[in-house]
């Protein structure tokens, strides 16, 4: 059974969201990791969870990378393991330097909140293991900062070595500005690190994982990161 | 001893919120300007010590915590009040 810790700050507001998907979708273990602990307990899988950490104070995720709970997360990224930073989740990990870049407002100045399409692609993570590249997936986001920046250099390394893993398309996968909600370069919706085992993405799958969500689209990389601990195991 | 950190978008990084006001600036009739670049200040008090310890730790500040370098730039400015600065 996949042993899921997901990491709590005060003001996260989706880590309720990622311990039900483990526990109901995948038949997981999943506990919440207050950000206070500076020890993970043997986890197969790290989630960073969306929602305004620290009330977003300062810039989103700024004052969260300081928690002791990230020392841990660090740690347990360096010696391989699977981590998934999702919206506030992925700022966190740019703040502490997991992932390389920072997320900006959105260039609408405002909050976004809807459906978009994904596309994977990019080289094989674990939550995109045995998902095909250009594959298009509808999930939903819902942030005010979610316009990714990086300098030229940094983005050109991030697509020279495939860790651009998705982008903002439109339905049938083409990627182009009127399918870019927020500004984000390049159309980048999520990253991953040099080791690819470090994933963020603005994007919420856990809020798109059960039938009576009406989208099952986010249960994809739910369902590949299982299926890569299992090939692992 | 007080100090001011300020905090702006690195030059070269388009600054949508700065366009919006610069526009907002212009409607009033105070235009025709330039680029507008909005940024943050932090007043902080350091209590009593010496200039030198109290701009090496505005620095710290600004460089650790208070801007991140992907995207912004900062500059340190200690209040004198012997200067009569504020």
């Amino acid at each position: 059974m996949m042993r899921v810790d997901v990491v709590s700050f005060p003001g996260s507001n989706c880590d309720d969201d990622c311990v039900r998907v483990v526990r109901e979708v995948l038949g997981g273990h999943a506990r919440k990791v207050w950000h206070t602990e500076t020890a993970l307990d043997a986890p197969d899988l790290v989630i960073v969870p969306g929602g305004f950490s620290f009330g977003d104070y300062l810039r989103c995720g700024a004052i969260a990378r300081f928690s002791p709970v990230l020392e841990a997360v660090r740690a347990f990224a360096r010696a391989g393991g699977p981590v998934l930073g999702i919206c506030n989740g992925f700022q966190i990990l740019t703040e502490a330097g997991l992932l390389p870049g920072a997320l900006r407002r959105n260039v609408g100045l405002s909050f976004v909140c809807q459906d978009v399409h994904l596309r994977v692609d990019g080289r094989e993570t674990p939550f995109t293991h045995g998902v095909t590249a250009g594959r298009v997936l509808r999930v939903p986001i819902a942030h005010n900062e979610g316009n990714y920046f990086a300098d030229d250099e940094t983005l050109d390394r991030l697509e020279g070595e495939g860790r651009v893993v998705f982008r903002y398309c439109d339905v049938e996968g083409r990627v182009g500005s009127a399918a870019n909600p927020n500004g984000a370069a390049r159309d980048i919706a999520g990253i991953c690190s040099e080791g690819g085992n470090v994933v963020g993405l603005m994007p919420h799958p856990e809020r798109s994982a059960e039938p009576l969500l009406g989208n099952e689209d986010g249960r994809v990389l739910f369902d590949a990161v299982r299926t890569f601990l299992e090939a692992r195991s | 001893m007080k100090g001011r950190v300020v905090v702006s978008l690195r030059t070269g990084v388009l600054d949508v919120e700065g366009k919006a006001i610069g526009k907002a600036i212009e409607s009033l009739g105070l235009g025709p300007i330039g680029d507008v670049r909005v940024g943050r200040v932090f007043e902080i008090d350091l209590g009593d010590v010496p200039r030198e310890d109290a701009e090496a730790r505005l620095k710290e500040m600004a460089q650790r915590l208070l801007a991140n370098p992907v995207m912004e730039t900062w500059r340190v400015e200690l209040l004198d009040p012997s200067h009569g600065v504020r």
